[in-house]
C-alpha cells in the first residue's frame, strides 16, 4: 500500500467520523460555528464602512502647518491622507443681515433684498483688503485660487460663476457681481430660482448655506438673511487671514458672537466611483451572479432546494466575511478596494465543494441512517476535495510569491477564505445538509407509505393525452444534473416558446417590470418635483449635515461639550424688545417678531457641515479639479453681522417690489397644487398601470390557455395513434425502414438468444427455431416434442412439400422444418412418442451444404401469404420418420443423459442460450437440453435437477443453469473431436465475418454436471449472466452472488438491494450492474465486490440494464428508462416509454440506444436523450408491444413481435451519428 | 441502399440547419465580445492604458467605435472554431461543460484584465510573467484541451501581430508601449481571451447539436 492510498484511507476515515460526528450534534456545532463566524468577523465592526462619504481630519489654527509629504510616524491620530497641502484652502464669512428694527411698511421683499445687497460692499471689501507687513504686500488676488475655463459642457454655468480669476461665490454671482444689476433686478427670487429646476444644489453652491436656512422667500418669519462667501484660497497665510477677519470684524462686529476661531477642518474625499468604473464591477457582479446561480441549480434531490442553496451562499459569504475579519485581527489593514475584489474571492473559493458534498451524501444508499448516509457521503469524496484543496492553496502560494503587492493581498485573503471555508463546509454546510436529508427522509417516509400500496402506479391508458406533459417523475432518490438544460432543447421550437413563457412566466413579469418602470418614469419626470424634494432629501441626510454624528473622528477641541453648557453662546442681539409687542403687528393674524434676532450658535460655527457632502467636489469639479482622494482644509468661519435700518430697506426697494405684493397664500395654494397634481398623477399612473396589466393578462389568458402546448401537440401528432415521443410530446417521422419479419412461431416468443450468426427463438409452445442472423431465414426448427427432435430425411419429399408452403416473407430456409406450419394449428400433430435417433448424421453428414444448393433456385415464396390451414404435410413427414428406425439408446453421445427413454411431455423452454451452434435450453422439468443449431439434432440431454431451469448462462464450453429451487448447476460441455478439427463456420460469400467456433455434427458432445450448488439462494434465481469467467446469480432473496466459472467458487454475496434482484449486467469489463424490485441499481466492482453505488432510479422493478463505457441504462416497471452517468452514478436524464414496452431495450453502440414500444421500436442518441427513429415493425400497430430485444453484432436488432420476430438494419443515418 | 438514400436527404436538410444555426451562435458570441470589449476597454481607458483620438473618449462606449465589433467578430469566429475543431480531431472536449464553469472562466477572464488594468506592479516583466502565469492557469482550470491550447496561442500571436499594425498605422496607441508599439501583456490577455471564447463557444455548440438533431427530425 502506497504512501498515497494510506493517507486516502485516513483522510476517508477521518471525514467519515466527522461526517458522524456532525450528523449526531446537529444543533450544537451549528451554535459553534455561529459563534466562530461572528466572532471572526467581530473585527470588522472596526473597519470604516464603505461608501464614498468624506472623513475628517481637525487641527489646530494656531499651530498650522503645511504638513509634510512624508509620513511622519509618531503622530498617531494623524490620518495618512494628511500629507502635503491641501487642494485648497476654504474661508467663508458667514452673513447674518436683517433689517431691524422691523416695520410695517416693509413688504416681504425687503426682508432680502437690502441684505443681498450688502453683499457687494462686502465682496468690494474683501476683494480690495490688503494687508501688508514686513513680508510684503498681500492681497486675496495673491493668494486665492485662480480658476480658468469651466468644465466644458457646463457653459450655462458661466454667468454665475466665476472665471479666470479667483475662485471667490457668493450670492452676487447671480448678478455677476454688480451692484447695478442687482438693483434693477425686479424679482430677485425669480433670478435666484432661474437656476434651480436644473441643478438643486445651486442655490447652495453660492449662498454657501443650504437653502431653506438662507432665509431668502417671502414668507421668512425670521426676517434674517444668511448666506456665505466663500472664498477659495491656494496657499494659507495667517497674517492675511488674521487681518481680514480683523477688519471684518471691525466693520461688522458681531456682538456676543463666541464661535470658536481655532480650528480647522481638513476634509478627505475618498475616490469617486463614476458610471465608467461601475459597469465593469457591474459585470463582474453579473457574471457571480450567473455563477452563483448555475452552481445551486445543480442542488437537486434534497428536501429544499431553497434551503440548501442559501446555506450554499451563506457558507462562501461567511468564509469571505471570516477572511477579512481574521486578515484585519492580525493587522492587515484592507487596502484593495473590496467591491472590486469580492467578486473575484468568491469565483476563486467557489461552490463547487458544497455541490459534490451534496451530491455525495444524496447519492448514498437512502436505506442507511442519515448519519452514515453523511459519513459516507463525506468519506466517498473526501479525498477529492482534499486534492482540490491543496491545488488551490499551491496556485494561491505561488500567486503570493508574485511579490505584487495587490495581488500579495488578494492571494492572502484568498488563502485565509479557502480555509475558514473549508472549516464553514465541514461544519456547517454538513450540518445544514444532515438536517435536511433527515428532514426529506421524515417526509418520505410519510409519502411513501400510502405510494408503496398502489405500485405500480396505475396508467391512464395506452393511448397517453397531451393535457398534461408527462411531469417529471417525482421520485424521490434520484439525483438529476443538467437535464433541464438538454430537455429544453428536444422540442420542437413553437413548443419550447409555449413552454419557456409558461415556466418563466415571462409574459406577467415583463408587464409588471414594464408597469414599474412606467411609474417610475412618470414620477420622475413629472413637473411636480418629487425629483427636487428627494434630492433635497437626500442632501439633508448626508454625513456631513450631521454635526453630531458619529462616526466622526474626535475633535481636537471638544468644543460642543462646552457649548452645550454655556448660556452666553447663543445669544440674541437685541433681546431687550422682544416682550413688548408692537401694536401694528397685532393687526397681522400672525405678527412677526418686531425686531429680527441674529443668534449665532454651534450650528453656524461649522455651518458648511450642513451642505450636501458633495458641495465641495461638485464646486471643484466645475473646473476640472477632482478631490478625490485628496483633501480640503476648511478654516474657521468669519461671522458677519449687519444690521439695515428700514429706511434702508426702503431706499434699495425696486419699484416692481411694492407694486407685486408677494402672494403669499398662493404660494402655498400653489405648494398644494403641485401636490395635488403629483398625487393625481400618481394615482392615474397607478389605475392605468393596473388596468394595463389586467388587460395584458386577460390576452395573455386568451393566446395562451393553461394547458400550454396542448393545441400544438394535438396538430403536431401524427396519424399513428401511438407514436412513441419525448418527454415532452415531440415525434422524429417514422423511419421508411421495413423490418425483416421472420414468421413462423405459434405464439408469443418466450426466449431469444443469439450468437451473432443464428439466432435461436423459442416461443411459448415451446417450439425453437433458429434463423440466420443476416438474412432472416429460418433454418432449423425444432418442435417441443418433449424432447424429439426434429430429422430431415427425405430431402426430396421435403422439398417438395416446401415448394407450397410460404413460411413469410423471408424465410425461404423454413422449408427444412418440414412440419413447421403444421404446428400452427395448435399442436394438431403428435407425431411420434419416440425420438428418432440421429443416425442420419452420422451416416451423412455432409447434408449441411445441400440446404443452400437446394434451395438456391427456388422461386422467392415470400408474396404468397402463408396458408393457415396449411398443407397438412405432417403424415407425409411421419411416414418418413417411420421408415428411419429409433436410434438404440446407447448411440447417445451424452453418457450422462441417458435419455433412452423418451424426455415425458411437452415441457416449456424457460431459458435458453446459444453458443456456437449449440442451443442450450432449459426446461421447466429441470431438463437441459443442448441442440445443434443448423442441424436440429438434439445433441445431449442432462436430467440430473428436477427443478425447473430458469435461467442460463453458457459462456466457453461451460453452461450454468439456474434452478427454480435456487440451486446453482455448473455443467461443463465437452466435445470430442473424431477429427480432431474445429470447424469454422463460414458461409460463401461472409469471409469477412469473424469466425466463431462451431461444433460441427461429428462432435461427439457431451454435457457433465461439475458441481450444483444446491442453496445458492434462499429463493428461486430469476437472472443469471456470465461474463469475464465470472457468473453472477441474481435471486430473490434480495442478493446478488457472483461465483468464478472455472472453479463454481462462490466469490461474493452482494447484498444491498431490498428487493429480488431483477436484472443484471456484466461485461468483458468486469462492469457489474444489478437493479431489484425495489427499483434501486447498484454498481459493483467484481473484483473487490464492494459497491460503486447505489441509485434509486425507477417505482417499481428494474427490469432491463445495459451498460456503456460511459452511461448505465435502466428501464423499469414504470416504463422509465433511465440513463446513469456510470462513473458518479449521477441520473443524466429519463425517457418515458410507452405503457408496458419499458423492458426491452439495447445499446447498439456508445451513443445509440434502442428501445421497443407498441409495435415498434425507436432509436435513440444516448448523448441527449433525442428520439432519433422510430420503425414500425408491422402494418398495423395493434398495440403489441416489443417486450425482447436483441441487438446483434452487424448492429441489427431482433426484437419479437407477438409471434412474430423482426429482424430490424439499424438505419445508416444512425450510424453515421457515433 | 434506402438508408443512404435517407441519410443522403437527412444530410441536404442537416445542411440548411446548420448555416442558420451557426448564424444564431454567432449572433450570440458576437454580442458577448462586444459587450466584453466594451467592458474590458472601459477599464483600460480609465487607466490610461490605452489612448484613442480624443473626440470618442467623451462616449460612454470609451473606444473608437471599431473595437467592439472588431472583438465581436473575432470571438465569434474564435467561438465558432473551438467547436468545429473538436469535432475534426475527433476529441470532443468534455472536461467541465456545465455552465456554471464557463461562468467561473468569465469571471476569471474579466479579473484577469482587470489586473492588467489596476494593479500597480513594479515593472512590465513582472506584470506580463504574473499575466501569462494567469493565463495559463486559465487554460489548465477551464480547458485542458491540446488543441484549445494550440489555438489559444496561434490565435494570440496573430492578434498580437495585428494589433502591433494597427499601433504602427497609428490607429491608436499605448501609453507606455514596452514591446515593439503594444503592451508585452497582450498576448496573454488575447491567449484568456481565446480560451475563454472558446469556452463559451463550446458550451454553445453542446446546445447547438442538439438543436440540429431536432430539426433533422422535424424535416
Amino acid at each position: 500500500m502506497t504512501l498515497r492510498e494510506q493517507l486516502r484511507e485516513k483522510i476517508s476515515a477521518a471525514f467519515y467520523r466527522h461526517g458522524l460526528l456532525c450528523a449526531s450534534y446537529p444543533v450544537p456545532i451549528i451554535l459553534f460555528t455561529s459563534a466562530s463566524i461572528l466572532t471572526c468577523c467581530y473585527p470588522l465592526l472596526r473597519l470604516p464602512l464603505p461608501g464614498t462619504g468624506p472623513v475628517e481630519f481637525t487641527t489646530g489654527v494656531r499651530d498650522y502647518s503645511v504638513p509634510s509629504h512624508e509620513p511622519q510616524g509618531d503622530l498617531g491620530e494623524r490620518p495618512d491622507w494628511y500629507r502635503g497641502p491641501p487642494v485648497a484652502y476654504i474661508q467663508q464669512v458667514l452673513v447674518k443681515a436683517a433689517v431691524s428694527p422691523w416695520d410695517s411698511s416693509l413688504v416681504t421683499v425687503d426682508v432680502f433684498r437690502s441684505p443681498l445687497g450688502r453683499a457687494f460692499s462686502l465682496l468690494e471689501e474683501i476683494r480690495n483688503h490688503v494687508h501688508s507687513d514686513s513680508s510684503g504686500v498681500r492681497s486675496l488676488e495673491t493668494l486665492c485660487l485662480q480658476v480658468t475655463d469651466l468644465f466644458p459642457g457646463l457653459r450655462r454655468m458661466q454667468s454665475v460663476l466665476p472665471e479666470h480669476g479667483c475662485l471667490l461665490v457668493s450670492p452676487g454671482n447671480y448678478w455677476q457681481n454688480q451692484r447695478e444689476l442687482f438693483d434693477s433686478d425686479p424679482d430677485l427670487l425669480k433670478t435666484i430660482q432661474k437656476h434651480e429646476p436644473q441643478r438643486p444644489a445651486h442655490l447652495d453652491l453660492l449662498f454657501g448655506v443650504p437653502g431653506k436656512y438662507t432665509g431668502v422667500s417671502h414668507y421668512n418669519k425670521k426676517k434674517v438673511v444668511t448666506y456665505t462667501m466663500t472664498l477659495v484660497l491656494s496657499r494659507y497665510d495667517a497674517r492675511f487671514l488674521g487681518s481680514l477677519r480683523a477688519r471684518l470684524k471691525q466693520l461688522h462686529p458681531s456682538a456676543n458672537c463666541s464661535l470658536r476661531d481655532d480650528h480647522m477642518v481638513h476634509v478627505h474625499f475618498k475616490e469617486e466611483i463614476g458610471i465608467a468604473e461601475l459597469i465593469p464591477l457591474v459585470t463582474t457582479y453579473i457574471i457571480l451572479f450567473a455563477y452563483i446561480y448555475f452552481s445551486t441549480r445543480k442542488i437537486d434531490m434534497v428536501k429544499s432546494k431553497w434551503g440548501l442553496a442559501l446555506a450554499a451562499v451563506v457558507t462562501v459569504l461567511s468564509s469571505l466575511l471570516m477572511s477579512v475579519g481574521l486578515c484585519t485581527l492580525f493587522g492587515l489593514t484592507p487596502t484593495l478596494n473590496g467591491g472590486e475584489i469580492f467578486p473575484y474571492l468568491v469565483v476563486v473559493i467557489g461552490l463547487e465543494n458544497v455541490l459534490v458534498l451534496t451530491k455525495s451524501v444524496v447519492s448514498t444508499p437512502v436505506d442507511l441512517e442519515v448519519k452514515l448516509r453523511i459519513a459516507q457521503g463525506l468519506s466517498n469524496e473526501s479525498w477529492s476535495i482534499m486534492k482540490n484543496m491543496a491545488t488551490e492553496l499551491c496556485i494561491i502560494l505561488i500567486g503570493y510569491f508574485t511579490l505584487v503587492p495587490a495581488i500579495q493581498e488578494f492571494c492572502l485573503f484568498a488563502v485565509v477564505g479557502l480555509v475558514s471555508d473549508f472549516f464553514l463546509q465541514m461544519f456547517f454546510f454538513t450540518t445544514v445538509l444532515s438536517i435536511d436529508i433527515r428532514r426529506m427522509e421524515l417526509a418520505d417516509l410519510n409519502r411513501r407509505l400510502p405510494a408503496e400500496a398502489g405500485l405500480p402506479p396505475p396508467k391512464p391508458g395506452p393511448l397517453r393525452t397531451r393535457e398534461a406533459p408527462p411531469p417529471p417523475r417525482p421520485s424521490p432518490h434520484t439525483i438529476t444534473l443538467q437535464t433541464p438544460a438538454f430537455r429544453n432543447l428536444r422540442l420542437p421550437k413553437r413548443l419550447r416558446v409555449v413552454y419557456f413563457l409558461a415556466r418563466t412566466r415571462l409574459a406577467q413579469r415583463i408587464i409588471m417590470v414594464g408597469t414599474v418602470i412606467w411609474i417610475g418614469i412618470l414620477v420622475y419626470t413629472d413637473p411636480a418635483g418629487i425629483r427636487t424634494y428627494l434630492a433635497a432629501q437626500v442632501s439633508d441626510q448626508s454625513p456631513l449635515g450631521d454635526p453630531g454624528g458619529g462616526g466622526l473622528p474626535p475633535h481636537l477641541g471638544v468644543a460642543p461639550v462646552f457649548r452645550g453648557g454655556d448660556p452666553t453662546s447663543t445669544l440674541g442681539i437685541n433681546p431687550a424688545p422682544a416682550p413688548t409687542p408692537i401694536p401694528d403687528n397685532q393687526s397681522q393674524e400672525a405678527p412677526p417678531p418686531s425686531v429680527p434676532q441674529i443668534t449665532w450658535g454651534a450650528e453656524d460655527e461649522e455651518g458648511w457641515r450642513r451642505l450636501s457632502f458633495r458641495h465641495w467636489p461638485s464646486l471643484f469639479s466645475y473646473y476640472n479639479i477632482t478631490l478625490a482622494k485628496r483633501y480640503i482644509s476648511i478654516l474657521p468661519v468669519i461671522p458677519v453681522t449687519v444690521h439695515l435700518s428700514p429706511q434702508e430697506a426702503i431706499e434699495t426697494r425696486h419699484p416692481q417690489d411694492t407694486k407685486h405684493p408677494p402672494p403669499s397664500i398662493p404660494k402655498v395654494a400653489a405648494d398644494i397644487q403641485t401636490d395635488l397634481t403629483l398625487y393625481k398623477v400618481a394615482a392615474l399612473g397607478l389605475a392605468a398601470g393596473v388596468l394595463l396589466v389586467l388587460l395584458l393578462f386577460c390576452l395573455y389568458r386568451v393566446l395562451c390557455p393553461r394547458n400550454y402546448g396542448q393545441n400544438g401537440v394535438t396538430h403536431g401528432r401524427r396519424r399513428r395513434g401511438d407514436l412513441p415521443c419525448d418527454d415532452y410530446g415531440y415525434s422524429p417521422p417514422v423511419s421508411e425502414i421495413s423490418p425483416l419479419l421472420l414468421r413462423g412461431h405459434s405464439m408469443d416468443i418466450e426466449c431469444l438468444a443469439s450468437d451473432g450468426m443464428l439466432l435461436a427463438s423459442c416461443c411459448l409452445a415451446g417450439q425453437i427455431r433458429v434463423w440466420d442472423a443476416q438474412t432472416g431465414d429460418c433454418l432449423t426448427v425444432i418442435p417441443n416434442h418433449g424432447g424429439c427432435w426434429e430429422q430431415r430425411d427425405g430431402w426430396e419429399s421435403v422439398s417438395g412439400a416446401a415448394e407450397t408452403e410460404c413460411l413469410g416473407s423471408e424465410a425461404h430456409g423454413s422449408s427444412i422444418s418440414g412440419d413447421g406450419l403444421s404446428e400452427g394449428e395448435g399442436y394438431p400433430l403428435r407425431r411420434r412418442t419416440a425420438p428418432s435417433r440421429p443416425t442420419l448424421f452420422t451416416d451423412q453428414p455432409d447434408l449441411t451444404p445441400l440446404i443452400d444448393t437446394n434451395f438456391a433456385d427456388q422461386p422467392p415464396s415470400h408474396l404468397c401469404t402463408p396458408p393457415r390451414e396449411g398443407f397438412d404435410f405432417g403424415g407425409l413427414v411421419e411416414r418418413a420418420y417411420m421408415e428411419h428406425e429409433p436410434p438404440s439408446p446407447s448411440a447417445y453421445p451424452s453418457p450422462s443423459s441417458a435419455s433412452s427413454s423418451p424426455p415425458s411431455g411437452a415441457h416449456s423452454v424457460w431459458a435458453m442460450e446459444l453458443r456456437g451452434n449449440l442451443i442450450a435450453a432449459g426446461r421447466s422439468s429441470g431438463k437441459l437440453e443442448l441442440w445443434d443449431a443448423v442441424e436440429g439434432s438434439l445433441r445431449c440431454i442432462n436430467e440430473d435437477g428436477v427443478s425447473g431451469i430458469t435461467a442460463l448462462a453458457f459462456l466457453n464450453n461451460r453452461i450454468v443453469a439456474a434452478r427454480l429451487n435456487g440451486s446453482l448447476d455448473f455443467f461443463t460441455v465437452e466435445i470430442n473431436k473424431p477429427l480432431g478439427l474445429l470447424q469454422y463456420r463460414g458461409a460463401p460469400g461472409r469471409g469477412s465475418m469473424p469466425p466463431s467456433p462451431c461444433y460441427s455434427s461429428e462432435d461427439v458432445i457431451s454435457c457433465q454436471l461439475t458441481r450444483s450448488v444446491q442453496c445458492a439462494h434462499q429463493k428461486p434465481i430469476t437472472v443469471l449472466r456470465a461474463a469475464a469467467g465470472r457468473v453472477v446469480a441474481g435471486s430473490q432473496d434480495h442478493t446478488v452472488r457472483v461465483y468464478r466459472l472455472e472453479d463454481s467458487c462462490c466469490l461474493f454475496t452482494l447484498q444491498g438491494h431490498s428487493g429480488g434482484i431483477t436484472a443484471i449486467y456484466i461485461d468483458q469489463t468486469m462492469v457489474l450492474a444489478s437493479g431489484g424490485q425495489d427499483g434501486a441499481i447498484c454498481l459493483w466492482d467484481v473484483l473487490t465486490g464492494s459497491r460503486v453505488s447505489h441509485v434509486y432510479g425507477h417505482r417499481g422493478d428494474v427490469t432491463s440494464l445495459v451498460c456503456t463505457t460511459s452511461c448505465v441504462i435502466s428501464s423499469g416497471l414504470d416504463d422509465l428508462i433511465c440513463i446513469w452517468d456510470r462513473s458518479t452514478g449521477i441520473k443524466l436524464y429519463s425517457i418515458q416509454q410507452e405503457v408496458g414496452c419499458g423492458a426491452s431495450l439495447g445499446v447498439i453502440s456508445e451513443s445509440l440506444l434502442v428501445t421497443g414500444g407498441q409495435g415498434c421500436v425507436s432509436f435513440w442518441d444516448l448523448n441527449f436523450g433525442d428520439l432519433l427513429q422510430t420503425v414500425y415493425l408491422g402494418q398495423s400497430s395493434d398495440g403489441q408491444g416489443v417486450r425482447q430485444l436483441l441487438v446483434l453484432d452487424n448492429a441489427a436488432i431482433i426484437c419479437d413481435f407477438g409471434s412474430e420476430l423482426s429482424l430490424v438494419y439499424v438505419p445508416s443515418v444512425l450510424e453515421k451519428l457515433d | 441502399s434506402l438508408g443512404l438514400s435517407i441519410y443522403l436527404s437527412v444530410q441536404g436538410g442537416v445542411v440548411g440547419v446548420v448555416t442558420t444555426n451557426l448564424l444564431i451562435r454567432g449572433a450570440l458570441l458576437f454580442s458577448v465580445g462586444v459587450f466584453l470589449a466594451l467592458v474590458l476597454n472601459l477599464l483600460q481607458v480609465q487607466r490610461n492604458v490605452t489612448l484613442f483620438p480624443p473626440d470618442v473618449i467623451s462616449s460612454i462606449f470609451s473606444s473608437a467605435w471599431w473595437v467592439p465589433p472588431c472583438c465581436g467578430t473575432a470571438s465569434a469566429m474564435i467561438g465558432l472554431l473551438y467547436p468545429c475543431i473538436d469535432s475534426h480531431l475527433g476529441e470532443p472536449h468534455k472536461f467541465k461543460r456545465e455552465w456554471s464553469s464557463v461562468m467561473r472562466c468569465v469571471a476569471v477572464f474579466v479579473g484577469i484584465n482587470h489586473a492588467s488594468a489596476k494593479v500597480d506592479f513594479a515593472n512590465n516583466v513582472q506584470l506580463s510573467l504574473t499575466l501569462a502565469a494567469l493565463s495559463v492557469g486559465l487554460w489548465w482550470t477551464f480547458d485542458r484541451s491540446r488543441s484549445g491550447f494550440g489555438l489559444g496561442v496561434s490565435i494570440a500571436l496573430l492578434a498580437t501581430l495585428a494589433t502591433q499594425l494597427l499601433v504602427y498605422n497609428g490607429v491608436f496607441q499605448y501609453t507606455s508601449p514596452d514591446f515593439l508599439y503594444i503592451r508585452s501583456w497582450l498576448p496573454c490577455i488575447f491567449f484568456a481571451g481565446v480560451i475563454t471564447m472558446g469556452n463559451i463557444g463550446r458550451q454553445l455548440a453542446l446546445y447547438e447539436y442538439k438543436f440540429i438533431q431536432e430539426k433533422t427530425h422535424q424535416d
